[in-house]
Formats: C-alpha cells, sequence, structure tokens
C-alpha cells in the first residue's frame, strides 16, 4: 500500500470513528439515557479537553510550564460574553464569531505576556503567567463592564452538545497537525534543547511565543464555551485552582500526549461527580499527585506516545505511538 | 506628610518583602529553582505562632521560636523529599513538583484549619507613636528592625563563615564545589533552612500587619517576594534587599494616590517592566551562556 492509501485509511478510520462516537452520544441524549445532568459533564469534559490540550501544547510540547491557563479562559469567557451582548445574528454565527473574538483576545493578551517572558530562558513564564492569572482576576472584579464581583448575568445559551463536540475535535485536529508538522518539530526541538535548536537556526523566540499564544487562544476559546454554556460568570470560577486542575489533566494524561490529555480530561471530570468524599478531598490528592508523578513516573501516564486506532485495529502489540519528536522519525 | 506616611508604610511591608524575597534568591541562585512553596512557608509561620500562642498559650518569644523551628525543618523537609531526587531531572519536573508541593502544604493547612480566615492575634502594642503629623506604630519600627538586623546577620554569614563560603561555591558551580570537598547536599540543606527561617519570620512580621491569616494567604506576597527577588537580580542577595523595598514602596504609594485595589496589579507590571527592560535585575550581570 501506498503512504497516500495508509494516511487516506488511516483518515478514514479515525473520521469514521468520530462520527461513530457523535451520533452514539447524540441518539444516547435523544432517548434520555444521557440526561441533563450528564449533558452537563459531558460538554465540562470537552471544555475541559480544549483547556488540557492546549495547555499540553505550551507544557508539554513546548515544555514551558504555564500557571495561568484559567486566566486565558476567563478573557475569552468575559471577551466572549461581552461581544454577544453587543452584537444580534444568527445563534450559531453569533457562537462562533463571539469564541473566535474570545479567542483572539486571549491570544493577544498570550502574545503581551509571552513576549516579555519567553525571550528569557528560565522559569520565567511559569512566574509571570501565575501573576497573570490572579491578576486579571482582581482586574476583572473591579472592571464596570464585567460586572465586577457581582458576575456577569444573563448571558444567551447559544453552547450545545454539537458545538462543543465539534469545536473540540477541530482544536485537537489542529494542534494535532500542527505537532506533526514542520513547525511542530521546531516546538518540540525547544522542548528537548533550546541551545541545540537555536545553534540549527530555529527561530526559538519566536516559536515559543507562537505555541504559547496559540495555546491561550484556544484557551479563550474554551471560555467562550464555558461562557455561552453556564450564561453566568463569576471571576471566582477561573481562579488559580482552576488553572492546577488543567495542569494536572496534562500531568496525569502525559505531557506530550493529546490522547494522554483526553483521557486524563474524561477521567478527571467524571471522578469527582463519582465520589463525592473525592471531591473534598480533591486538591489534597491532585497536589500528591504532582509530586508523586514527577518523582516516579514524570511522563505520564501515556508519556508522550499516542494511542492510535489504526495500530489497534491492526492488531499489533503496541497501540501507543510515539509522537515524533527531536531525534527525528522522518517518515 | 502623606508622602513621608506612605514611605514609611512601604519601608515596612518592603523590609518583609525583602525578607521573603532573600529566601527565593539563596535558593534559585543555588539549584535555580523557583521554590513555590516558599510563600507557604511564611503561611506556615503565622499559623504555628497563631497556634502556638492561642491553644498552648506559650509566651510570645517561645512561639516564634516554635514556628522558626518548624519552618526550617520543613524547609530542609520539602527540599529532601521532593526536589533532591529531581536535580538533574528535566525543569519542568523540578518546577511541576515545586508547584505541587505548594498546594500540598496550602490544602493540608486548609484540612486541617478550615477556609475562614483567622484573627491574629496581637503581638506588638499597637498604639502609634505621633512625631508631629507622622504616625510610626511600634509594628512599623519592630518589623523595620528586625528585618534589617536579620538581613546583615545574612550577609555577614554569607560573606564571612565558612559555611557561606561552601553556599556561594555551590552556587558558582556543584560539580567544582564537590571536587574542593564542599558536602554540596548539605550546603543545599542550609539555603533551605535559612530561606524558611527568614520566611517564617516574614509570615509573624505580615501577620502582624495584616492580622487576618488563611491558608492561602502565603500566595500573594510570595509573588510579590518573587518579584522583588527578579527586580533586584535572582540570585544576588543584596539584589533582593533592594528588590523587596522597591516593591513595599511601589505598593504603598499606589494604594495612596491611586487605587488600592490596583496594588496587586503594580505587581504584575513591575514584572514584565523588569523582563522587558533588564530581564538580569538591577544588580544583575549579564551572563552569556555557554555551551
Amino acid at each position: 500500500m501506498s503512504r497516500m492509501d495508509k494516511k487516506l485509511k488511516s483518515y478514514s478510520i479515525n473520521i469514521g470513528a468520530i462520527l461513530v462516537i457523535y451520533i452514539l452520544l447524540t441518539l444516547l441524549m435523544k432517548f434520555g439515557i444521557i440526561n441533563s445532568y450528564y449533558e452537563v459533564i459531558v460538554i465540562s469534559i470537552g471544555i475541559n479537553i480544549i483547556m488540557a490540550t492546549s495547555l499540553n501544547l505550551a507544557t508539554g510540547y513546548l515544555g514551558q510550564l504555564a500557571l495561568g491557563h484559567a486566566g486565558f479562559m476567563a478573557v475569552g469567557a468575559y471577551v466572549s460574553a461581552i461581544c454577544t451582548s453587543h452584537m444580534n445574528l444568527p445563534d450559531t454565527l453569533q457562537l462562533i464569531v463571539s469564541i473566535l473574538v474570545g479567542g483572539i483576545v486571549a491570544g493577544l493578551f498570550g502574545i503581551l505576556v509571552g513576549i516579555p517572558a519567553l525571550r528569557l530562558k528560565g522559569d520565567y513564564l511559569a512566574i509571570i503567567t501565575l501573576a497573570f492569572g490572579e491578576i486579571i482576576r482582581v482586574i476583572i472584579l473591579n472592571l464596570n463592564i464585567t460586572g465586577g464581583a457581582r458576575g456577569l448575568k444573563g448571558i444567551p445559551l447559544l453552547t450545545s452538545f454539537n458545538s462543543v463536540y465539534w469545536i473540540t475535535i477541530i482544536i485537537v485536529a489542529i494542534i494535532y497537525t500542527l505537532i506533526h508538522s514542520r513547525h511542530g518539530r521546531a516546538i518540540i526541538s525547544i522542548r528537548e534543547d533550546e541551545i541545540a535548536a537555536e545553534s540549527v537556526g530555529i527561530p526559538t523566540t519566536y516559536y515559543k511565543n507562537f505555541a504559547f499564544s496559540l495555546a491561550a487562544f484556544f484557551a479563550g476559546i474554551g471560555g467562550g464555551l464555558y461562557a455561552h454554556y453556564y450564561t453566568v460568570l463569576d471571576p471566582g470560577s477561573f481562579d488559580f485552582m482552576r488553572s492546577i486542575e488543567i495542569l494536572i489533566i496534562v500531568v496525569l494524561g502525559g505531557m506530550g500526549s493529546l490522547t494522554g490529555s483526553i483521557v486524563a480530561a474524561i477521567v478527571l471530570t467524571i471522578l469527582p461527580q463519582l465520589l463525592m468524599d473525592f471531591a473534598d478531598w480533591r486538591m489534597l490528592i491532585y497536589s500528591i499527585i504532582l509530586v508523586i508523578m514527577m518523582l516516579f513516573r514524570p511522563e505520564g501516564l501515556f508519556g508522550k506516545k499516542e494511542f492510535s486506532l489504526i495500530t489497534l485495529l491492526k492488531g499489533k502489540q503496541h497501540a501507543f505511538n510515539p509522537t515524533p519528536n527531536s531525534h527525528g522519525r522522518s517518515e | 506628610m502623606t508622602f513621608l506616611q506612605q514611605l514609611i508604610n512601604g519601608i515596612h511591608v518592603g523590609s518583609i518583602y525583602a525578607l521573603i524575597a532573600l529566601g527565593y534568591t539563596m535558593v534559585y541562585g543555588i539549584i535555580k529553582l523557583i521554590n513555590f512553596a516558599h510563600g507557604d512557608i511564611i503561611m506556615m509561620g503565622a499559623y504555628i505562632t497563631f497556634v502556638s500562642l492561642i491553644m498552648f498559650n506559650v509566651p510570645i518569644w517561645m512561639a516564634v521560636i516554635i514556628a522558626i523551628l518548624i519552618c526550617l525543618i520543613s524547609g530542609i523537609l520539602i527540599e529532601r523529599i521532593a526536589y533532591k531526587p529531581l536535580r538533574n531531572a528535566p525543569r519542568i519536573s523540578a518546577r511541576i513538583t515545586a508547584i505541587g508541593v505548594s498546594l500540598f502544604i496550602e490544602n493540608l493547612f486548609f484540612k486541617i484549619f478550615g477556609g475562614n480566615p483567622r484573627p491574629f492575634p496581637v503581638l506588638i502594642d499597637p498604639t502609634p507613636i505621633s512625631l508631629g503629623s507622622l504616625q510610626i506604630s511600634m509594628v512599623t519600627i519592630v518589623t523595620i528592625v528586625v528585618s534589617i538586623l536579620l538581613m546583615i546577620a545574612l550577609d555577614l554569614f554569607v560573606k564571612k563563615t565558612k559555611t557561606g563560603k561552601a553556599m556561594r561555591a555551590v552556587s558558582e558551580d556543584h560539580g567544582a564545589a564537590q571536587l574542593m570537598g564542599i558536602n554540596v547536599n548539605t550546603t543545599i540543606s542550609i539555603t533551605f533552612a535559612i530561606g524558611s527561617m527568614l520566611a517564617a519570620v516574614g509570615g509573624i512580621l505580615y501577620s502582624t500587619a495584616y492580622p487576618q491569616i488563611d491558608p492561602f494567604m502565603g500566595m500573594m506576597p510570595g509573588l510579590k517576594a518573587f518579584v522583588a527577588a527578579v527586580l533586584g537580580g535572582i540570585g544576588i542577595i543584596p539584589g533582593a534587599m533592594l528588590g523587596g523595598f522597591i516593591m513595599g514602596i511601589a505598593e504603598s504609594f499606589t494604594k495612596g494616590y491611586i487605587s488600592s485595589q490596583l496594588a496587586d496589579a503594580v505587581v504584575f507590571g513591575i514584572l514584565i517592566l523588569v523582563l522587558s527592560l533588564k530581564p538580569s535585575g538591577i544588580f544583575g550581570k549579564n551572563v552569556k551562556e555557554k555551551v
């Protein structure tokens, strides 16, 4: 089989799987097996997948610790909500325009935060994003347009299961194709060895900013979807703990594994709902998981591998494929 | 006159930030890691003082010593358990561990004491002394004097003692220091111990100035102190002191003249400015990286 055919086959298998899951979930919702309570969970899973895969781009693939992802989500949520309240388009178009505007503004904030921190080597991005996440809440609390501490109410309900599902698929697909492109290899090479990457002519500052602001852009889109689903925004829901919840999904799933992030997002969204006691102890358990994972299995549960349907169907022993790394898989 | 008043307030909080920043800068200098848990040592210091005063009714001086000792031991333990195994691991692993440790301490205290803020007992008589129209409280005087004495002591320790010399050597080059017969692990432990001790004192002084404690109180002063350390030049001890005072004064003037709610945003502005203009900090030298 030629390479083209192979690619075509793998694409069709994946698209088929996406459609099957979509039809399955839609049917389950139609027949009420997934009731409105479960639907909230399904939509939270989608939003968490967007947040986690985008953070994975910055932390897993680029190798920069970002601690303010909830801040970008907040920017996206508030900007898109305000955008919706000032426009009057048909529902679906309005949602798309609003979340795009929210995402772009979040991405601009990403550039603003990233430029000073990312041209330097070292820990600066961690601290600047941490500060950003905290400060953006203070700013939202003190602005009139965001409703301050009372929160922003009365956002029209535009997000539905359909929109979350397809936007999640699109974002994951974009990140996946980006990572497997020339630009993705440049981003990964920075993680592996920044000096070596620079010495082979990769513009490291450019790629660091590019990956980080793209992550912020997707986080903004996630925030926009969140705003138009919950219809009420409160600055408290975008605090540091939320950034940590997203980080733990990435760490648990494996830094540098998109499928790992997806699986971890599903598990960590459902788990607190199932175990009420767990919800109580959640943050303490999360913090212990962070330390233990780093000490004993820093690559996460999936490591840098991706789960692949194609290899699974072929019956090979390894359904996990390593993502291309700087050691260069040229195929 | 209000200008002078704000300046004194600024020096007051600034000296606390400076104490905390010293711990950050020393640890960063020696293992090149932001010790995110440092902010939580501040909180621990405050809580342990609170518990020993309220629950065990010990005298103030003893409560302070107990707090310092427990923080010192925790600092060493944190390094031994969480950071030491990762010394040669990728940087991002160590950073995530540091965040994990910080969250662990916060949520542990949250579980034990609950999330409600508690009033911190009065350690120092709060009635201010009036100098003309200037009001200086005893708290301010004690804070500034204690901080400056500790800074002088630290400076002498690092410059004059053998251990201090070892600390400087290790921060320059682990391998070479080891070859000279310096026990690198002990030196790093001592650095954490001193940093945590200063943070404990900083935490107690901070809670005396803002007498309300909660499990997450360490985050903001920790962040500000870190910015102070970057402002002065990370890894440089006099830089952390100067950075702390500048941060305190900047914050106090923002509160006094612009808006008290934007004081936290000023921290962020300063961080962005420093990183954009002179990332090596005020006292920093521009070091070329060698491959």
